[in-house]
């Protein structure tokens, strides 16, 4: 485990005598142009309350009217997810706070539209989705003074550009087993949510928030401990250090003979622990009941089959095919991160154009990977190129990785990159008149060469180097000189 | 004069909008400080849109059926820029940025509004007491009220101060108030008129309506506001029936039945039933066949409502918070802010029925009060769908009494909310209904008779309302309303 706490707890075996038990709730906001029940826009990052109306605000005698493309969005996730879309209906969830212009929040609740589904990690186990469901967002509140609370805050200002953006909460049974399983669970998750199309899985921008329910539980054991919900982790790893450290204080907590209590707790990325923030008995009554200023929504099954027909290709998927391709095995960090970046297209196109689709795979999981966002300037016909260059021996690997440097620098064509660098590759017959030459020039050498003294092999290579300035291939050269050798 | 008088004539270049306008502001000057009907009467607004009518006229062009038809408006319809106040102190001096869309579909038609009309507060109560800006009064006496909560409405057609109002109706504040006044006033069926810009009391019983003098007025009205709005979720997605489609064409052959809870019932005066026996002969020699009906779960109403009613309330008014608009009271941190605001905001029947609705939405409490009263709910339309397999209109009481004393009913919520028992089903069935006066009480004042009709039947439920109305004896003359009659009983208009 990694912790900056001073006081951390010990450090937990995961294979301890302690399973982990681990439900995640995550939080998904829609790419839609418009917010969920209006017509403003939704985007991040825009000069603060905008992006607001009458409705979003929630000023008296405004309604809500349900975003169809929203739907469309909540759908995908579902079936991407195996879930049944089923007629749903909004509830209101009422509770005080300033970031909720009506305060109460449209959300799903006892009939949400997706449920019942799974997501496979990319080993293959099957985490079980209890529901996806539909939820407006609400605004975003800066606490200014005292210690970031609302309670003891000099003052606090509020955002509704936020307010009333459309959210799909996807919920796991309780199916995750350690803290990297949960983070593996979020990556493809996420990963799922970008393919659709729904999300754009920025969670350092808040377009993705997880919970974590959490509890422990003696190995062996079918019954569920006490959990706990941990909020605010913003990033992969604050969840998995989140996790790591309520999992550890929940076991020191057994094993001194205390009981775990039922209660939210709020990670503190600062000191890397989590610290209570309401009891159950605490706990907000939210009085749910059905929404009354929404019908009921019960998308037609053409509208359904509609969806799931159009869905594109999910990460397993797309992994499956990268490691048919390559040969390599679909569970590997070299495939998956190919998938991850978007780059899988690369590597059919590679193997499609009879490129070694193994050698893609590791340039673009490594060189174009470690490149960050430059891969855009990469087209799929130029790293193709480039890597039948290559292989046919017009360039040297060391070249081929300088010239795919340049090619994610600046752009451009292999051919014109490799021309520039001076790595016009010798024709092969140009190389072999050097390489006459360098024979005829050296005949002693040679002849003892031809008479089997094979370490002259690296004298010879390092004479048409010298020659040629260095644009010769040398495996090219060395297959010459034995073809000589053999000849002569 | 009736609306449609002043609007066929506007419209004919016959008169001018301005003098109808003016006339009718000349009543409210002259009334208003006795009656209290508006919480703000918009005078020069009112003048410079009826110049737009004359001016529009002038240019040839066809202002709309309501071309200068002065029009006055409950307090809890928003209007672009001009205070709505729902009577609460919570949102004194809140201007909304946009029009409800039965205020832009009245501007469409030509309509003039005159002024925003006083209520009980949010809509909450059957007198119009329950005002942070003091109680409205019955134009026919003013120690009575004139019901409520859109008392406010009801007053300004009784007094002449406007051929036609808006209320809303979630209980009867529509009808019951009308009825006490005597004038029509009418729920259309829930979705029939859009409430984007009603400010919310309880969602899913909310309806905008009409009050005018006569009935063929109120379906004039009607037909303006009724139809389809994308803006509101369960507006109904068809083409509004006609209201003014058969108002002459009388009573012959239709079944009307006499709902028996309604009107045979405890606490039901019997000056009040028997105006409803002799509107139901009325309509009999009418050539109606006419017979007595049991809507049996109708009796439970009052109780499934005070529970649905106050627990939708219970959110639709959180939003009132001290945050966003309206009164702020400040406080150490916010739940002190929250609480003061809330504490010095609303009055107390506002906080009687937030509570009140707050519980039955409680965990534990939900199933047992708020689940129940939905299936009381389900009950009551089932109910009445089997009195409709046989009748085409039903027939009862309005208000079980003509209009009380001011301050008789204030102490005793239980007595008051009594005075909705009639009215109530209607609005959790989702039905549409229409009181029509006839008559007078043993004290003189006005009684109404309600007709009732399955959902979308506005045009068979205003046709038999018109017989009602040509049955009707003359109305009582509202005292504060110098040289006026009942404009649908022939008396003396403008």
């Amino acid at each position: 485990m990694t912790t900056d706490a001073p006081h951390a707890p010990a450090p937990f075996s995961p294979t301890g005598e302690w399973e982990t038990v681990i439900g995640l709730e995550v939080h998904c906001e829609l790419r839609t142009a418009t917010k969920l029940f209006c017509g403003c826009r939704n985007a991040f990052g825009d000069e603060p309350n905008t992006n607001v109306c009458p409705v979003c605000l929630g000023l008296p005698g405004s309604l809500p009217v349900l975003n169809r493309m929203a739907v469309e969005y909540a759908m995908r996730i579902g079936l991407a997810l195996h879930c049944r879309v089923e007629p749903s209906i909004f509830h209101r969830k009422n509770y005080f706070y300033p970031d909720m212009p009506k305060d109460y929040q449209v959300s799903q609740y006892d009939r949400p539209i997706n449920v019942d589904g799974w997501l496979a990690l990319p080993t293959g186990r099957r985490i079980g989705i209890e529901r996806a469901h539909m939820e407006e967002d609400t605004g975003k509140t800066t606490h200014v003074g005292g210690g970031g609370r609302i309670h003891d805050a000099g003052y606090s200002l509020v955002d509704y550009n936020r307010a009333g953006v459309p959210l799909v909460e996807i919920v796991s049974r309780p199916d995750l087993r350690s803290a990297a399983e949960a983070r593996y669970y979020v990556d493809e998750l996420r990963g799922i949510l970008v393919a659709t199309g729904a999300s754009d899985g920025k969670m350092e921008e808040g377009s993705l928030r997880v919970d974590a329910n959490v509890s422990v539980r003696p190995m062996g054991s079918t019954e569920f401990g006490t959990r706990t919900e941990i909020k605010n982790m913003n990033s992969m790893r604050s969840l998995g250090r989140a996790i790591d450290y309520e999992v550890t204080r929940q076991i020191s907590v057994l094993t001194s003979g205390g009981r775990v209590v039922q209660e939210t707790r709020h990670w503190n990325e600062a000191d890397g622990s989590t610290r209570s923030m309401r009891s159950k008995e605490e706990a907000f009554d939210y009085r749910y009941f059905p929404e009354p200023d929404l019908v009921p929504l019960a998308p037609p099954p053409e509208w359904v089959s509609a969806v799931a027909a159009a869905l594109p290709a999910l990460p397993a998927d797309r992994r499956a095919r990268v490691a048919a391709a390559s040969g390599l095995p679909v569970d590997s960090d070299a495939v998956a991160t190919v998938v991850h970046l978007d780059l899988d297209g690369f590597v059919t196109a590679a193997a499609a154009a009879g490129a070694d689709a193994a050698l893609a795979v590791r340039r673009l999981a490594n060189e174009v990977a470690a490149s960050g966002d430059s891969a855009h300037r990469l087209s799929a016909d130029g790293f193709t190129q480039l890597l039948l260059m290559e292989s046919q021996g017009s360039l040297t690997t060391a070249q081929a990785r300088e010239v795919l440097r340049h090619l994610l620098a600046t752009g451009g064509s292999p051919s014109a990159v490799a021309a520039s660098l001076g790595f016009e590759a010798l024709a092969a017959d140009a190389l072999g008149s050097a390489v006459d030459e360098v024979i005829a020039a050296h005949p002693d050498e040679w002849g003892r060469f031809v008479a089997g003294e094979d370490k002259l092999q690296g004298f010879f290579i390092g004479q048409v180097k010298a020659a040629t300035g260095g644009k010769a291939d040398l495996k090219v050269v060395s297959s010459l000189l034995r073809a000589r050798r053999s000849g002569a | 004069m009736t609306a449609l008088t002043v609007a066929a004539d506007v419209r004919a270049g016959r008169r001018k909008a301005a003098e109808a306008v003016e006339s009718h502001l000349a009543v409210i000057g002259a009334l208003e400080p006795a009656i209290h009907a508006f919480n703000q009467v918009m005078a020069d607004s009112a003048r410079a849109d009826a110049a737009a009518v004359d001016a529009a006229v002038a240019a040839g062009q066809d202002p709309g059926p309501l071309a200068g038809v002065a029009v006055a408006l409950k307090d809890n319809l928003c209007t672009r820029g001009v205070a709505t106040t729902c009577s609460s102190r919570i949102l004194d001096s809140w201007r909304p940025p946009y029009d409800a869309t039965v205020v832009t579909r009245l501007r469409q038609a030509g309509a003039v509004i005159v002024g925003k009309t006083n209520l009980d507060e949010f809509a909450m109560g059957s007198s119009t007491e329950n005002s942070a800006f003091g109680p409205t009064r019955n134009p026919h006496r003013l120690d009575r009220v004139p019901g409520g909560s859109s008392g406010g409405s009801a007053a300004a057609v009784a007094a002449g101060m406007a051929p036609l109002a808006l209320g809303s109706d979630t209980g009867g504040s529509i009808r019951q108030p009308a009825a006490l006044c005597g004038v029509v006033g009418m729920k259309p069926t829930y979705g029939m008129v859009s409430r984007y810009g009603l400010v919310a009391f309880a969602s899913s019983l909310d309806q905008i309506g009409p009050f005018a003098a006569t009935v063929a007025d109120a379906a004039l009205l009607f037909d303006v506001i009724a139809g389809h709005d994308p803006m509101d979720s369960t507006s109904l997605p068809d083409t509004a029936p006609s209201a003014s489609a058969r108002l002459g064409e009388g009573v012959e052959g239709l079944r009307v039945g006499v709902i028996t809870e309604l009107t045979h019932a405890e606490g039901i005066a019997a000056d009040v039933v028997a105006r409803v026996g002799e509107a139901a002969d009325a309509l009999a020699a009418a050539g109606a066949k006419v017979e007595e009906v049991s809507v049996p779960a109708a009796v439970y109403g009052l109780s499934a409502y005070y529970l649905i009613a106050p627990a939708e309330a219970s959110s639709n008014l959180a939003r009132y918070d001290g945050v966003r608009y309206g009164l702020r009271v400040p406080g150490a941190d916010i739940t002190e802010m929250y609480n003061r605001t809330r504490a010095a905001g609303f009055g107390a029947e506002v906080k009687r029925r937030i509570m009140l609705g707050t519980y039955a939405l409680s965990a534990g409490y939900y199933d047992a009060y708020y689940g129940q009263a939905q299936r009381v709910r389900t009950l009551i339309i089932r109910d009445f769908d089997a009195a409709y397999s046989s009748f085409d209109v039903l027939l009862s009481a309005t208000t079980p009494t003509t209009a009380f004393e001011i301050g008789a009913k204030t102490s005793d919520p239980l007595a008051m909310y009594l005075s909705d028992l009639c009215t109530i089903p209607s609005n959790l069935a989702g039905h549409p209904a229409i009181t029509v006066p006839f008559g007078a009480g043993a004290d003189g004042m006005p009684i109404g008779v309600q007709v009732l009709a399955p959902a979308l039947g506005e045009t068979v439920m205003f046709q038999v309302a018109a017989a009602v109305e040509a049955a009707a004896p003359p109305g009582p003359i509202a005292s504060a309303t110098p040289d006026r009659g009942r404009a649908g009983a022939g008396g003396a208009g403008i």
